[in-house]
């Protein structure tokens, strides 16, 4: 009984993203994708590293521009072209994170930051390579041709399926770490850093990697979300961008890995509706959301849910 | 006279201007039991941050069996075999108290970086956790968080979790506080226990349990070494009895 009560959110998870396009307007779907790996990217630092990263953008957007270039200008399958720009991600993070890793709390957040803005001025002043406030145009999305199969890879019902695959990968990624050896180390970290050290464990080094891997991961969704749009601009750079997914993970549960994608799914899908009904100030009500959730519910849905749920099997 | 397996020169460390470490000059004997005592704020607990590179120091040096480990960070000490405990209970309080020894256990054997494998490679680590949450008596609550252990098994843990190192040199800050007698007692016996073939620092406030474990005694007040030696000896000074009980009491 508790062993499959174990397997029920990953269940109820696949059935989700199998009909995701089938329920929703195909690219929204592909955006929640996108989104929630972005979000749990940022909550493998904020939830089992304990570190907040308020520059996420710069992976998110790094990666993006990364994606959008090699296809374009080599004409690489999209997995290929999203695979470079999850590499390009990871490799910037080494110096960010080197850079970063020994600040905490705010001064973690705010070195972050910098770095995105950073990135942001650079993207929009290298108009030859970014295409400045433009961005980059009509990137090519190919796999073995522009019809795989017989389907055609330029609708985004279709893509939606092509591109499910690398974002479970990173799905499975992100728990994979969570729960290995490192992972528990983390945690440690997270919650004694002093007695981490004393065990012999360099705290400086587990964080810089938990950086690359998280930026790994969020340059991932953002070659996808490249992809997915077929444009790049700027605002995959912007700080709030990066502000964004903190807030899917927050509204979601810190640390919790299910809540950030079920914030993510909720956040644009919400703000698809707003769009449609020519609603301008989408920020002002998803963070009127965020207060009241963090003010009412201070785990976040998925936290919330879940201690209902255990509540309930207890009682 | 053999070498010592710790020794510390001239070592000082100021805080805003304060110096809470005052040129302390100290050797640790190999395989003794070395007691620190002194009053509150005497400077015991910053000597261990800086044994253990939790501090680095204003001036002086840290030798470890002749090496010099002056300013090494918290985790290279630990991996040349110098484990502490600490004297805030400093446990992980969400891990059960045999993750956290399997966590130690882990410490140094690099293992920790692998992201990709399962955590229940980890139960390599089971067995031996095991026994050395049976040494120190935690066996019947190997599967209770941290958070939610009373406090005299608390201290046993943060006393596990050192244990767990295998060190050359055990540093123990105030292991018996806020014990009560039969406590004291199990501590005691396990400090006996496991001071064979390794050297034990500790910080103790209770003179009955330094008469029972310590070979030495070094008397720490306002940073400086007051008086050093064997514990009748120590006891008997009467300048170790005027800074305990205040000046005036040594002539009565
Ligand atoms: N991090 C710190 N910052 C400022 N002062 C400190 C710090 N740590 C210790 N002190 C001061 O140094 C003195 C010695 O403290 P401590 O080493 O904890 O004494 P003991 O362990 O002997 O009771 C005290 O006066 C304490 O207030
Ligand atoms: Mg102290």
């Amino acid at each position: 009984m508790r062993k499959s009560l174990r397997f029920l959110p990953l269940a109820a998870g696949l059935v989700v993203v199998a009909v995701l396009p089938r329920v929703l307007y195909p690219p929204v779907a592909l955006d929640i994708v996108c989104w929630a790996l972005f979000a749990v990217a940022v909550d493998l630092l904020l939830g089992y590293t304990g570190l907040l990263s308020f520059g996420h953008a710069a992976f998110w957007g790094t990666s993006a521009y990364t994606a959008g270039l090699v296809a374009e200008h080599t004409g690489a399958p999209f997995p290929l072209a999203v695979l470079a720009g999850a590499a390009a991600a990871a490799v910037l993070a080494v110096p960010v994170g080197y850079l970063s890793v020994r600040r905490t709390g705010i001064y973690f957040a705010m070195v972050t930051l910098a770095f995105a803005q950073l990135m942001y001025v650079v993207a929009n002043q290298w108009r030859g390579l970014t295409g400045g406030e433009n961005g980059l145009q009509d990137v090519p999305r190919t796999l073995f041709g522009t019809h795989p199969f017989g389907t055609d890879l330029s609708d985004p019902y279709y893509f939606y399926y092509w591109m499910l695959p690398l974002a479970l990968l990173g799905f499975l990624a992100a728990w994979r770490i969570v729960h290995s050896p490192f992972g528990r180390v983390l945690v440690a970290i997270r919650d004694n850093p002093a007695r981490a050290r004393a065990l012999g464990y360099p705290v400086h080094r587990y964080k810089l990697v938990a950086f690359v891997l998280s930026a790994a991961l969020a340059g991932l969704a953002g070659g996808l979300f490249a992809m997915s749009h077929q444009f790049v601009t700027l605002d995959t750079l912007h700080w709030t961008t990066s502000g964004q997914a903190v807030v899917m993970v927050v509204l979601g549960g810190i640390g919790t890995l299910w809540g950030a994608p079920v914030a993510a799914a909720i956040l644009v899908r919400l703000q698809d509706i707003l769009s449609l009904a020519h609603f301008e100030e989408v920020g002002l009500l998803t963070g009127g959301v965020f207060v009241v959730v963090v003010l009412l519910f201070r785990r976040g849905i998925w936290g919330t849910v879940a201690a209902l749920l255990r509540r309930w099997r207890i009682g | 006279m053999a070498a010592a397996m710790m020794s510390v020169r001239g070592l000082s460390r100021d805080f805003r201007g304060f110096r809470a470490v005052d040129r302390v000059d100290l050797d640790i004997a190999r395989d003794s039991v070395h007691a620190l005592v002194g009053p509150n704020g005497a400077g015991k607990t910053t000597l261990f941050n800086l044994l253990t590179g939790f501090l680095t120091p204003t001036a002086g040096r840290v030798e470890l069996d002749g090496r010099d480990i002056t300013g090494l960070p918290p985790e290279r000490i630990a991996g040349l075999g110098v484990a502490r405990s600490f004297q805030i209970t400093s446990l992980f309080p969400q891990l059960s108290a045999v993750e956290q020894v399997e966590l130690a256990l882990q410490g140094h054997s690099g293992r920790g970086m692998a992201f990709w494998r399962s955590r229940r490679t980890m139960r390599r680590y089971r067995e031996p956790a095991m026994r050395v949450l049976e040494q120190v008596g935690l066996e019947d609550v190997a599967a209770v968080p941290g958070q939610e252990l009373a406090y005299g098994r608390k201290r046993a843990l943060e006393l596990a979790l050192a244990l767990a190192l295998h060190p050359r040199v055990l540093l123990l800050d105030e292991p018996t506080a806020g014990m009560g007698l039969e406590d004291i007692d199990r501590t005691v016996e396990l400090i006996e226990r496991v001071r064979r073939d390794r050297t034990v620092v500790m910080v103790e406030h209770n003179m009955s349990v330094v008469g029972r474990l310590a070979d030495r005694v070094t008397v720490l007040t306002a940073g400086r070494v007051l008086v050093e030696g064997g514990y009748d000896e120590v006891r008997a000074d009467p300048r170790v009895i005027d800074a305990y009980l205040g000046t005036g009491h040594a002539a009565r």
